[in-house]
């Protein structure tokens, strides 16, 4: 799985780094900063309940991204 | 166990589920308008306030049933299930009733988008979710219109606590924005 902030999207409710403080932390303007895109298996879960829970849909958490074998298609998806 | 449809145990119970949909409805406004405001404090962290107000709106859904359900059931007056979503379909004080049903559908339909909110995107979902401030005001004028015990004093009490702390969030949330 791979976290995707839309920046114009965002505006800073902070949620996600309260959900997800493993990998989000906020700017000073209490903007998300990802430590990294990619999300190990075992925080799936808490991604996708981050995820839903953004007030502005912003943050994506695209499922078809499977790390390793699958990385090119997920190069391909990123466009 | 068998439902008594003609004794005053419905009648009972389509009051006090009506009563509890006010509280329950007005808690989801209440946590939806801090949603907006983003209140948060050190104790308080902002997915609580929105984890509150979808776990509300949904316990508004489980209690309209059994209010609607009750009154549809209770054979003292002939209300059809028509008439809990349309407005006029019966007779019985259809002015008030029909306050309901509007606040009823209005009600379904910002709990199936926001369930959607996905797939509708975020700016549609939320002008949809406006209907919220106008679902609210209709539910409670449909609560102290038709509600038997609209004039006991404890109800009119927890009425005005209602409509007191809607407008006093309000207020915050709107000078919470202009501060912003």
């Amino acid at each position: 799985m791979r976290l995707r902030v839309n920046p114009i999207a965002c505006t800073g409710h902070g949620m996600c780094a309260e959900l997800l403080p493993e990998l989000i932390t906020l700017d000073p303007w209490g903007y998300p900063l990802l430590a990294s895109e990619m999300v190990p298996q075992a925080l799936a879960g808490h991604a996708r309940r981050a995820a839903d829970a953004c007030p502005t849909l912003a943050l994506l958490a695209d499922d078809s991204f499977v790390a390793g074998p699958g990385v090119r298609h997920g190069r391909r998806h990123a466009g | 166990m068998s439902i008594d449809l003609h004794g005053p145990g419905l009648w009972y119970a389509t009051r006090a589920t009506g009563l509890v949909s006010m509280l329950l409805l007005t808690g989801s406004v209440l946590f939806g308008l801090l949603v907006a405001g983003r209140f948060s404090s050190a104790r308080w962290p902002r997915f609580l306030t929105q984890g509150m107000h979808r776990s509300i709106s949904l316990m508004v859904l489980a209690f309209l049933a059994l209010h609607i359900g009750t009154t549809v059931l209770d054979s003292y007056t002939s209300i059809s299930l028509a008439a809990a979503f349309v407005p006029f379909a019966s007779s019985y004080k259809a002015g008030w009733l029909s306050l309901g049903a509007v606040a009823l559908d209005l009600i379904i339909a910002l709990v199936v988008t926001s369930l959607l909110r996905g797939r509708l995107g975020y700016r549609a979902w939320r002008r949809l979710h406006w209907l919220a401030y106008a679902c609210w005001p209709v539910a409670i004028a449909h609560g102290l219109g038709i509600g038997t015990d609209r004039s006991v004093t404890w109800v009119i009490a927890v009425t005005l606590a209602c409509l007191g702390g809607v407008g006093a969030v309000a207020a915050w949330r709107v000078l919470s924005f202009g501060a912003q």
